[in-house]
């Protein structure tokens, strides 16, 4: 068992919306990011993956507010400091964050060396450009990313080469948690795949310490991160290794999600994908029972008044769901239905 | 009055076929009908002199009825511009589109008009695709006017509505005085299937209807294409940059790069056995479940 690195507890944060209506986008979530592992958040559009990402950074600004529960990085706890606080002290240094556009993030008219010195002379005031370039020059050569793109101003470079910019840039200082939202999405497959291996490379070397990887992408998911957390209407629904999840998903939510997983493989073709219907609850008003109850095929009456708690299971206790029945109960079902496709 | 009535009753039965759409999907082959769609040395060149730049270079294809055909391509291919072409939305420079076996003639908006009767279009964007001033009766209404049914009476347009809304599982009744904005993304792309639904084109051509959507709705709207498809036996041009999405989904692949096809025939032969190194290195980029993700081999971006 490494050092934790990132331990969210019980962390609850809110938007206020313009008429004063509280939606709690993040509600409860309970996560730890070891030393040397990634940990991947899955779960559709709406579900409160980025929220999660921009709250752990301690990164509140209206309408996003902090609630309660702590944040512990690397021993410190940051839950409820002052956001500009965070800004010069903990974003940078100690977590690092990659949105999904962040190509847009370069300003056209500043050369990439530029924004590089930005990000050490918030934390480092002192420092000399000529310290600044070295190291500069160094990490990006041990990158792969060559010495001249320093020079270069972000429109002399393709998607995908600023992405992977914007990833070093961010990593400079050398972070403990490297949080990337959806670093991919937006890139080609060849492109994604040089991102990726770069991200690979920043572990390997230890320049980012652990990393948590948003996406909706599942088969992305299982080959970078170690574990897989699936996220629904701003809780964990369930917890597990990165192979637990995808061949033997407990919750039905990530059951319908693996379930709707497609890669060029054999055996693809004749597959029955499992649809989800329905759009997931108003956080305005979260459902008193079960999140997931009103989507569910296998919901029963308890499921609609009885929230359901995180209870453990697996050999070690390590993995999480969310759901009123037992694992053993939902394999059972799963088994039994695809007996009955079978046949 | 009675034969519009069964026609409606009889074609209300997909509800119940869309329970279990996949079951009834392999049954035919649809890759050797009448042809539908073929196009002899399609070239579309953009600029001249220096900055000349040859999009699509000289493609032939054969889209057949009911065939379900997938172009697959990374951005910067020419599968969008080929697309556009195919809509008769831009110009070809070189070489013929054949509708139905004679030469394409929409030199005229009338015949244009007439001419996209019989091919219809979903795009990526659906928050993109509506008019923001028009209801959602009214997007439907339009289809149904343009199929010849403007002198219906309003009870029977409803009901046409409705049908094609439980087609897509959305409820007409909720929707009308709604504006498209007040939908999910997902529901906006439904509401675009609801209007193929009425509209029943020859040909629709699918500009990665799935990419701005989620992966449950995802499934949702592939199978409500597929059933479309059985249902009004339509030839679906399906573009897309996900590999693993076309092979599941379509009855050949084409496999366009540089605006060329490099590689195309029956989705089982090109995927699991892929010639050309373009398709292998598509396939070899994309992330896997059950075969280990090679990271070392990348083929080194231009800076």
């Amino acid at each position: 068992m490494g050092k934790v690195m990132l331990e969210v507890k019980n962390l609850k944060t809110k938007y206020i919306t313009r008429f004063g209506e509280d939606v709690y986008s993040v509600d409860g979530v309970s996560l730890k990011i070891e030393e040397g592992k990634s940990l991947g958040i899955a779960g559709e559009s709406g579900c409160g993956k980025s929220t999660l990402a921009l709250s752990m950074m301690g990164y509140y600004f209206a309408p996003l507010h902090y609630t309660s529960g702590d944040i512990i990085i690397d021993g410190k706890n940051i839950s409820g400091m002052d956001p500009d606080k965070v800004r010069t002290t903990i974003l940078g240094s100690e977590i690092a964050y990659i949105p999904q556009a962040a190509m847009n993030a370069l300003n056209p008219t500043m050369k990439i060396i530029r924004f590089i010195e930005d990000v050490i002379h918030a934390h480092n005031p002192k420092a000399s450009k000529k310290e600044i370039r070295e190291l500069a020059e160094e990490r990006f050569a041990e990158l792969g990313l060559g010495k001249e793109v320093l020079d270069r101003h972000a429109v002399e470079l393709s998607g995908g080469m600023k992405q992977r910019t914007v990833i070093a840039v961010s990593t400079i200082l050398s972070p403990k948690v490297l949080i990337a939202d959806e670093p991919s999405s937006a890139l080609d497959v060849t492109s994604q795949k040089m991102v990726i291996r770069m991200m690979r490379e920043l572990m390997e070397k230890g320049y980012i310490k652990s990393m948590m990887f948003i996406t909706h992408e599942l088969p992305l998911l299982y080959n970078v991160t170690d574990d897989i957390a699936v996220m629904y209407a701003g809780q964990l629904v369930e917890y597990g290794t990165a192979k637990e999840m995808v061949f033997d998903p407990i919750h039905p939510y990530s059951h319908g999600l693996m379930g709707s997983i497609l890669v060029p493989e054999e055996g693809t073709r004749g597959m029955n994908l499992t649809a989800i219907p329905g759009t997931p609850p108003n956080l305005k008003r979260p459902p008193q029972g079960c999140r997931f109850a009103e989507r569910c095929k296998y919901a029963k009456p308890e499921c609609f008044y009885t929230a359901p708690a995180e209870r453990m299971f697996g050999e070690n206790g390590t993995r999480m769901h969310r759901c009123l029945m037992s694992e053993d109960q939902l394999r059972d079902i799963y088994s039994k239905e695809n007996g009955g496709a079978q046949a | 009055m009675s034969e519009m009535d069964t026609k409606v009753q009889g074609s209300a039965q997909p509800e119940v076929q869309e329970a279990a759409p996949s079951e009834n999907k392999p049954k035919r082959d649809f890759t050797t009908g009448p042809l539908c769609l073929s196009g002899r040395g399609v070239t579309r060149v953009f600029g001249t002199g220096d900055k000349k730049k040859v999009a699509v270079d000289h493609v032939d294809f054969d889209f057949h009825e009911g065939e379900f055909v997938s172009i697959v391509g990374e951005s910067g291919s020419g599968k969008t511009t080929l697309s556009k072409m195919l809509l008769g939305l831009l110009n070809v420079s070189e070489g013929e589109i054949l509708f139905q076996g004679k030469p394409r003639d929409i030199s005229t908006r009338a015949k244009k008009n007439e001419y996209w009767k019989g091919i219809q279009a979903i795009f990526q964007d659906p928050f993109a695709s509506y008019n923001t001033f028009h209801k959602i009766d009214a997007v439907l209404l339009d289809c149904i006017n343009m199929r010849g049914g403007k002198h219906l009476p309003y009870e029977k347009k409803v009901e046409m509505m409705t049908e094609a809304c439980s087609f897509v599982n959305l409820k007409f009744a909720e929707l009308t005085n709604k504006y498209p904005f007040e939908l999910s993304g997902g529901q906006m792309q439904r509401l675009m299937i609801a209007r193929i639904f009425l509209l029943k084109p020859k040909i629709l051509l699918a500009d990665e209807p799935t990419s701005m959507v989620d992966a449950c709705s995802r499934a949702t709207i592939l199978d409500m294409l597929l059933s479309l498809r059985d249902e009004i036996g339509m030839t679906i041009i399906f573009i897309t940059h996900d590999i693993g999405l076309a092979y599941y989904i379509s009855d050949t692949v084409y496999i366009m790069e540089h605006g060329k096809f490099v590689e195309f025939g029956k989705a089982d032969e090109v995927i699991l056995n892929p010639k050309a190194p373009y398709t292998k290195r598509l396939i070899s980029d994309v992330p896997k479940i059950h075969e280990p993700w090679d990271l070392d081999t990348v083929v080194e971006e231009l800076a």
